[in-house]
């Protein structure tokens, strides 16, 4: 147990005498976390859009009055013509066109019927999904309006009301995301590299002859990574209820318990592939490369994974930050208890120990 | 006889640290001169500064006939050099390892073609052209290493702890190298801790605290301090070193 | 320039000869490029549905099978009471918990209006956002449907209608849009930590030091070193776009010799970046933590995922300054809209700027007589 000590003691050694790795491991979710805290969401608000108004009447200007209230959009220029569309959307000015066409105004009065014409560039296609949408949901606004005029009978109202995210921020989504994503990430290739190492350097070799059991230099080398894995989740967490406003409505307690357990998780995924590289190189390639689209793309917090074709959604089973994504979610923004997230955290515990058992038993037959 | 390296109070400081102190020495053409010292006494700092690999802090040197501070560039094309780390590429062979330093010294591909089949067979390594350097034992690495840093025919070669651990036979053979560099008319500047390889060299300077604290032939030295070898001589002198490792 | 020639042998023959590093650096990246674009699908699909219905009613049943039947909208069941529904949405079983409430039908034809209420998990806002939206038309359009049964006098109010078209990618195919995206990711990763980890590479085993001592000049090594890494990023990008035109269909519209152009202009940026990266780094460890941090960054905010149009100013701003930001919005125009070397000049001004930036300062950092 001494020896253990005196391990451990020199693996913190190692990493605390390395300034700008460790600047790197603390800066990093520090950075992330605020950049992406307040930067990113998944709403798409004051998209650039051009007005083509051939009829230029009262009715047009009425609605363009309420198109340009909405924070959706910025309304760019006012187009003279449609020639000039493509032009426009070719250097990427815009993302939609709005076409009043002639008598557009007189033919609403006079026939009760008038259509506007909305051109969409859909090389981004959830983007002009969402703007044709909301574009859509202002004039059925203005429908009701001139039916309001008309007295409409017979109306069911909903009463919509938004849980866990009035004012539907990109934040609450966003932060259990990178909370995952970014220790994931940190974990697993500190991990890797750190035995590497002392592979490439050859000083494993002497700890293997030492009188020090294999499973001592595991422990010894994740103990650290633990550890500032650790300080990182509460610096995310202090940051993210001061500035993002998320505070941990649930129990801390079990957060802190399925946060240590996803570091373990990430940890012998570290160390399961630094048994199968050669290179420090070769580890990093494994860790960054290979992982970290797939991390980002698989955890469900930048599409839902509902959506994707059935062999990704078996896929994503298998990332553990998917399912410490949920318990985040449900823990952290909604307040539940151990009740509602014991699936998650079995699955975890499942994963942790399966890897740690294939890596063990790699370790001793590689390095022995 | 004509000089290759002059140099005059030549020093160099790190912060308030003075790593090697007013050095001023001469070394002759064709002469092995051998740059001894305890660990930490200043010679690496010393030889980095002659390579141009370092600035020194003041004082004055020409290396092959160029001015230490202005004509660094001309001075690399005139020198070779060895370091205490392994520096040929692992992962290319030796034929490949020698075109590749041959290529940067600006030789033409005839010439380097030419080269590398005289070195091959001096080195006794014609079988093993096209294996990676990794995978040949130290002492031949270290040979290899040694006829690359010449391969551009240089005035003089710096060579920092060219054998350290080599065993024995494969030191001498190294040894006989130097000598038919040296006899090629090579001028050899060379750093070692072994002192039956400090008897081999013409002349010898020791360093204690980062500043030359004698030099003469092994000979010279040996009466002048009245000592037997040159290990005594060196354990003489570096006792009274203050700065430890 | 004739040393250039040997320095490129010798990187050349070095990463051929690394078979395993040439593996990962060709084949994990198309692997991606197949599997992952697939992932990136944003429409709002499937929202679950948990409903009270306490009316019981025709009109309560058939405003529940018009829901369902929209396709917007599944059924996950019924409850007795509120409480269990939103219960339902706080274990993710829901998604949004709609309730009836008592005498829909009869206060509808008494009183002419009956509010009905919705619950929706809005974690993921814009889902939240566009299922409401959803929501709010469907019921809009049942009760046209109730006046037309209950033949009530339409007002004729008038009504404007929108007829809405889809330029460039008129099916809405999602991976057309992710695949030029998720390849620059690629290609970015690739380039910019291998330049950094080759040189460190040499610092750490020393051979940096002999070259050091040989009359290299400074510019003919780090040429010696970018070049390789080029070719390495055009022949890379070159088989994405071949696999995204086979399996996704994605086929450049504008001109190859504007894409590969600007590709080059992207590639000797991040280049520098590396070379940077490099410079200010004595392990690989710290290489790799290095650009790790950037590429991060690079890959959450420079639109790859989400729009850099609805980041706050501050934030566009800082992006502004990524390259890869920059050479993603050129591909997606060049490669879907067929844009020309004057439609992404503003771009490529910027990708010139900071390239030259980032090769300067890496230069000028990069000291030979270390």
């Amino acid at each position: 147990m001494r020896q253990l000590l005196i391990f451990i003691r020199k693996e913190f050694l190692h990493v605390f005498r390395d300034r700008k790795t460790l600047l790197m491991l603390f800066g990093l979710p520090i950075a992330q976390i605020v950049l992406f805290g307040f930067a990113l969401s998944n709403e798409i608000k004051d998209s650039r859009i051009a007005l083509v108004d051939y009829s230029k009447d009262a009715v047009t200007a009425k609605l363009i009055g309420k198109i340009e209230a909405s924070h959706y959009f910025d309304i760019q220029r006012t187009l003279a013509s449609g020639e000039q569309l493509n032009a426009a959307f070719k250097r990427g000015d815009i993302k939609m066109a709005v076409i009043f066409p002639q008598n557009f105004g007189d033919d609403l009065i006079h026939t009760g019927k008038a259509t506007l014409q909305v051109v969409a560039d859909a090389s981004d296609p959830n983007q002009a999904t969402t703007i044709t949408n909301y574009l859509e949901s202002i004039v059925t606004d203005f429908n009701g309006e001139l039916a309001q005029d008309a007295q409409q009978p017979m109306q069911i109202l909903p009463q919509m009301q938004m849980l866990y995210n009035p004012e539907l921020r990109g934040a609450p989504n966003f932060v259990p995301g990178v909370m995952a994503l970014v220790l994931m990430l940190v974990c697993t290739m500190m991990t890797s590299v750190a035995i590497v190492r002392e592979k490439e350097l050859g000083t494993m070799e002497i700890l293997l002859v030492s009188p020090f059991k294999p499973i001592y230099i595991v422990i010894a080398k994740l103990a650290p990574n633990l550890l500032i894995s650790i300080v990182n989740l509460f610096i995310i967490l202090v940051l993210s209820d001061i500035f993002l406003d998320l505070p941990v409505k649930g129990s801390m307690l079990l957060l802190l318990f399925c946060s240590i357990l996803f570091i373990m998780t990430s940890l012998s995924i570290g160390l399961l592939l630094s048994i199968n590289a050669k290179t420090q190189q070769a580890a990093m390639m494994g860790s960054l490369m290979g992982m970290m689209l797939p991390t980002m793309l698989l955890t469900g917090f930048l599409f839902p994974i509902e959506n994707m074709p059935l062999f990704l959604r078996v896929l994503s089973n298998l990332v553990p930050s998917r399912w410490y994504f949920i318990i985040v979610k449900r823990v952290m923004l909604k307040g539940l208890g151990f009740g509602a997230v014991w699936k998650e955290t079995s699955i975890l515990a499942g994963m942790t120990l399966f890897l740690f058992a294939i890596s063990l038993r790699n370790f001793k037959i590689r390095l022995q | 006889m004509e000089t290759v390296i002059t140099t005059d109070k030549l020093t160099k400081r790190f912060g308030s640290f003075v790593a090697a102190s007013e050095l001023s020495f001469e070394v002759h053409r064709g002469e092995i001169f051998g740059f001894l010292g305890a660990n930490g006494a200043g010679k690496t700092t010393a030889m980095r500064m002659l390579c141009g690999l370092l600035t020194p802090s003041s004082g004055k040197a020409r290396i092959a006939g160029f001015d230490i501070y202005h004509e660094t560039e001309k001075i690399k094309r005139n020198i070779g050099y060895m370091s205490q780390k392994f520096s040929l590429y692992d992962d290319l062979t030796v034929s490949e390892n020698i075109r590749f330093y041959a290529g940067i010294y600006g030789m033409s591909i005839p010439a380097i073609k030419q080269k590398t089949k005289e070195l091959l067979e001096e080195l006794q390594l014609v079988n093993e052209a096209k294996t990676l350097v990794r995978e040949l034992p130290l002492g031949w690495k270290q040979k290899l290493a040694f006829s690359v840093s010449i391969v551009h025919d240089p005035e003089i070669v710096f060579l920092d702890e060219p054998t350290g651990g080599v065993d024995p036979v494969t030191r001498r053979q190294f040894w006989d190298l130097i000598y038919a560099a040296a006899d090629k008319g090579v001028t050899i500047f060379v750093t070692t801790h072994y002192m039956d390889e400090a008897e081999y060299c013409n002349r010898v300077s020791i360093m204690v605290d980062g500043v030359i604290a004698a030099l003469d032939s092994p000979a010279g030295l040996k009466h002048q301090y009245g000592n037997q070898s040159m290990e005594d001589v060196f354990y003489e002198l570096a006792r009274k070193a203050k700065r430890g490792e | 320039m004739k040393t250039l020639r040997f320095l490129l042998e010798k990187e050349f023959r070095q990463l051929l000869r690394n078979r395993q590093l040439m593996r990962t650096l060709l084949l994990a990246p198309l692997i991606q490029l197949i599997l992952l674009p697939t992932a990136a699908d944003y429409s709002v699909k499937d929202i679950g549905i948990a409903v009270t219905d306490n009316d019981h009613s025709t009109t309560s049943r058939r405003l529940i099978e018009k829901i369902v039947s929209s396709g917007y909208f599944r059924l996950i069941g019924y409850t007795d009471g509120y409480p269990q529904a939103l219960k339902m949405v706080e274990q993710d079983k829901a998604d949004l918990a709609l309730q009836i409430p008592i005498h829909l039908e009869r206060d509808l034809v008494r009183e002419n209006q009956k509010q009905v209420f919705v619950s929706i998990n809005a974690i993921e806002g814009t889902k939240a956002n566009l299922g409401g939206a959803y929501l709010r038309s469907i019921v809009s359009d049942f009760d046209d449907e109730i006046r037309l049964q209950w033949n009530v006098a339409q007002s004729d109010a008038p009504t404007v209608s929108v007829a809405s078209s889809n330029w460039y990618n008129p099916y809405l195919k999602f991976p057309l849009y992710m695949v030029p995206a998720i390849l620059v990711t690629l290609v970015t990763a690739m380039v910019a930590m291998q330049s950094a980890f080759n040189i460190v590479q040499e610092k750490e085993s020393g051979t940096i030091e002999q070259i050091n001592v040989t009359p290299i000049r400074k510019h003919i090594f780090i040429i010696g070193k970018m070049i390789p890494f080029l070719v390495l990023g055009i022949v890379l990008f070159t088989m994405g776009l071949l696999v995204g035109w086979a399996l996704y269909g994605v086929r450049p519209v504008g001109s190859l010799l504007t894409l590969y152009g600007s590709l080059v202009i992207y590639l000797l940026s991040m280049l520098g970046l590396g070379l940077l990266l490099a410079t200010y780094s004595g392990t690989q460890q710290q290489a790799m933590s290095l650009s790790f941090f950037f590429i991060n960054i690079f890959n959450m905010m420079s639109g790859v995922f989400t729009a850099v149009d609805s980041m706050p100013g501050w934030a566009q701003a800082i992006v502004a300054s990524f390259p890869p930001s920059h050479f993603i919005r050129i591909m997606r125009m060049v490669v879907l809209k067929g844009s020309g070397i004057g439609d992404i000049k503003y771009e490529l001004a910027w990708m010139v700027g900071i390239g030259a930036i980032l090769n300067i300062w890496a230069v000028l950092n990069y000291r030979k007589t270390a």
